[in-house]
């Protein structure tokens, strides 16, 4: 009677443990949220959103910066997405385990380890400095690319290696080439794992700081950009300048939560899309 | 063993690494036959099949020393591409496998990856082999939906629509009706004997009553090893080799 009960205590317990490890999380989240909303939501507003910046920054709106990010995300994810997607083929549908591919998935794995600052310096060496690309839209898409790269190669060659062999040998047993197999059976049944791949990279992509800091953020300018050779504003440097390089940094509080606010829901919003692509992809193969 | 065999092997033998999993393998297929290829499980009846298409290429670590030969010309011969082989030789697989597809694009796939684009001619092929394959009926309705939604047996008759369009010359079975209920089974084996007249037909089955009903011809393999092959029904009567009989009678196995 006394170890039924005993056990019984155990089990409730190790079932709260767990759970409350769960719930955590999601308090965490919603704490966060709910103090940037509470702090910035007030700030948000038509004005904030199309306007660019007043007087020293202390007033007006983000939209440079809301336009500049959607630049460098969308650039980072042009070039992430065809290098990381091909280099996972090749890793999980060509390569036979050897040197050659070891080599290439600690490179891999050590790309991923990098700190985000010192891809701003490289880029900054790179492409800034040696290409001479400036600090532009270009470098700084570039050197956020290379930071993604390794989340798209990994949870793509994920995604492919989730494809069914079934479907890869009735590809072949059809007399289908390597290739054939590839693009017309098996990236299509992966192709799911891979928009989520690409919605973490975006997600990334959009919150980094370090990486555009010396290769493609400006501090300030009103101009909107004419060419990937522009400089442009970018939320979360926005942020990262508001809330410690200006001379107004307790009065600019509810711009910089409001700021954050903005890139929050924007990255939500690409995610939102993605997964509403990718529900209606899954339909559609099933129905 | 006649010169006129479709396919046949001579001496074959087959390992996984250093692991020999086929051993000295001489047998004949004649065009226009069905063969079963019976024994128990592990015995190498589906290691054996896959040789004749070259599915086993793609497990790294796989060797074939003997010949394969098809329509007398060796399939593992340098100068072979074993896309064309398996173009020639199509193979249907022990659990239904249709694409993440329409039936339609599922049956089509093998005529595209050939380049037919026509439409018309698509259509009329992917019917065609949906009629061989005995499915037409209850799937012509629904050609723009997946294959999954349909039963196991409906989805492995499309799986045969689906070898048969591209028009092979020798039709590999794993095991087709092992995932299936009796009366799939019962429509399986229906098709596999109209199929007879025109494709030369090597079927894995673990069934014996299967292989009685469906094959011209039997063979039994055991460890690795041709024990005996020979007419069905001398092969089910008047077995020669003692372990064969053991095996039919269930005795073992």
């Amino acid at each position: 009677m006394e170890r039924r009960k005993k056990r019984k205590l155990i089990e409730a317990g190790a079932f709260l443990i767990v759970r409350s490890a769960a719930l955590v999380i999601v308090l965490s989240l919603a704490v966060v949220v709910g103090f940037i909303l509470f702090h910035g939501a007030s700030a948000v507003n038509w004005t904030f959103l199309t306007q660019p910046p007043r007087e020293a920054m202390t007033a007006g709106g983000i939209f440079p910066a809301i336009l500049g990010t959607l630049y460098l995300t969308a650039g980072a994810i042009l070039v992430a997405f065809p290098a990381g997607v091909a280099s996972a083929v090749y890793l999980s549908e060509y390569a036979r385990e050897g040197r050659l591919v070891r080599i290439v998935r600690l490179a891999i794995n050590n790309l991923a380890g990098v700190p985000s600052v010192v891809f701003g310096l490289f880029g900054l060496a790179l492409f800034v400095v040696f290409f001479k690309f400036g600090s532009s839209i270009l470098s700084g898409s570039l050197t956020l690319g290379l930071l993604i790269l390794p989340v798209i190669i990994g949870a793509s060659e994920e995604a492919l290696k989730a494809v069914p062999r079934t479907y890869r040998e009735a590809s072949l047993a059809l007399g289908a080439t390597r290739w054939q197999m590839i693009h017309r059976v098996v990236l299509p049944a992966a192709f799911p794992g891979i928009l989520t791949a690409t919605i973490l990279g975006i997600g990334r992509a959009a919150g980094e700081t370090a990486p555009i800091m010396f290769t493609a953020a400006a501090f300030y300018t009103a101009r909107l950009p004419t060419s990937i050779f522009d400089e442009v504003m970018a939320l979360p440097y926005h942020i990262y300048v508001l809330a410690t390089a200006g001379t107004h940094i307790e009065q600019t509080r509810p711009l910089q939560y409001a700021t954050a606010l903005v890139l929050i829901a924007l990255v939500l919003a690409v995610n939102l899309v993605a997964i509403l692509l990718r529900a209606r992809m899954r339909r559609r193969r099933m129905s | 063993m006649s010169t006129s065999a479709k396919m046949e092997t001579r001496n074959m033998s087959f390992y996984y690494g250093e692991s020999k999993a086929l051993e000295n393998i001489s047998i004949a297929f004649q065009a226009c036959r069905v063969t079963s290829l019976i024994g128990p499980s592990g015995c190498g009846k589906s290691t054996f099949l896959r040789t004749l298409n070259r599915m086993n290429d793609i497990i790294a670590g796989t060797r074939v020393e003997g010949e394969v030969l098809l329509d007398g010309r060796s399939i593992y011969d340098a100068d072979v591409d074993v896309v064309d082989i398996r173009r020639r030789v199509g193979m249907v697989f022990q659990k239904p496998n249709p694409f993440p597809k329409t039936i339609f694009n599922d049956v089509a796939y093998g005529l595209r990856i050939r380049g037919l684009r026509n439409r018309t001619e698509l259509y009329d092929r992917v019917e065609a082999s949906l009629k061989a394959a005995a499915i037409w009926d209850e799937v012509k309705d629904r050609l723009n939906e997946s294959a999954l939604g349909l039963s196991g047996g409906q989805q492995q008759r499309v799986c045969i629509a689906r070898a048969l369009a591209v028009e092979p010359e020798v039709l590999l079975m794993d095991e087709p009706a092992s995932a299936l209920d009796p009366i799939a089974t019962q429509k399986i084996e229906e098709l596999i004997r109209a199929l007879r007249d025109r494709y030369t037909i090597i079927i894995v089955t673990h069934n014996m009553q299967q292989a009685a009903r469906i094959s011209d011809e039997t063979a039994f393999l055991y460890m690795g090893k041709l024990v005996e092959v020979g007419k069905t029904d001398m092969i089910f009567t008047k077995p020669s080799c003692r372990r064969t009989e053991d095996y039919i009678t269930g005795r073992f196995g």
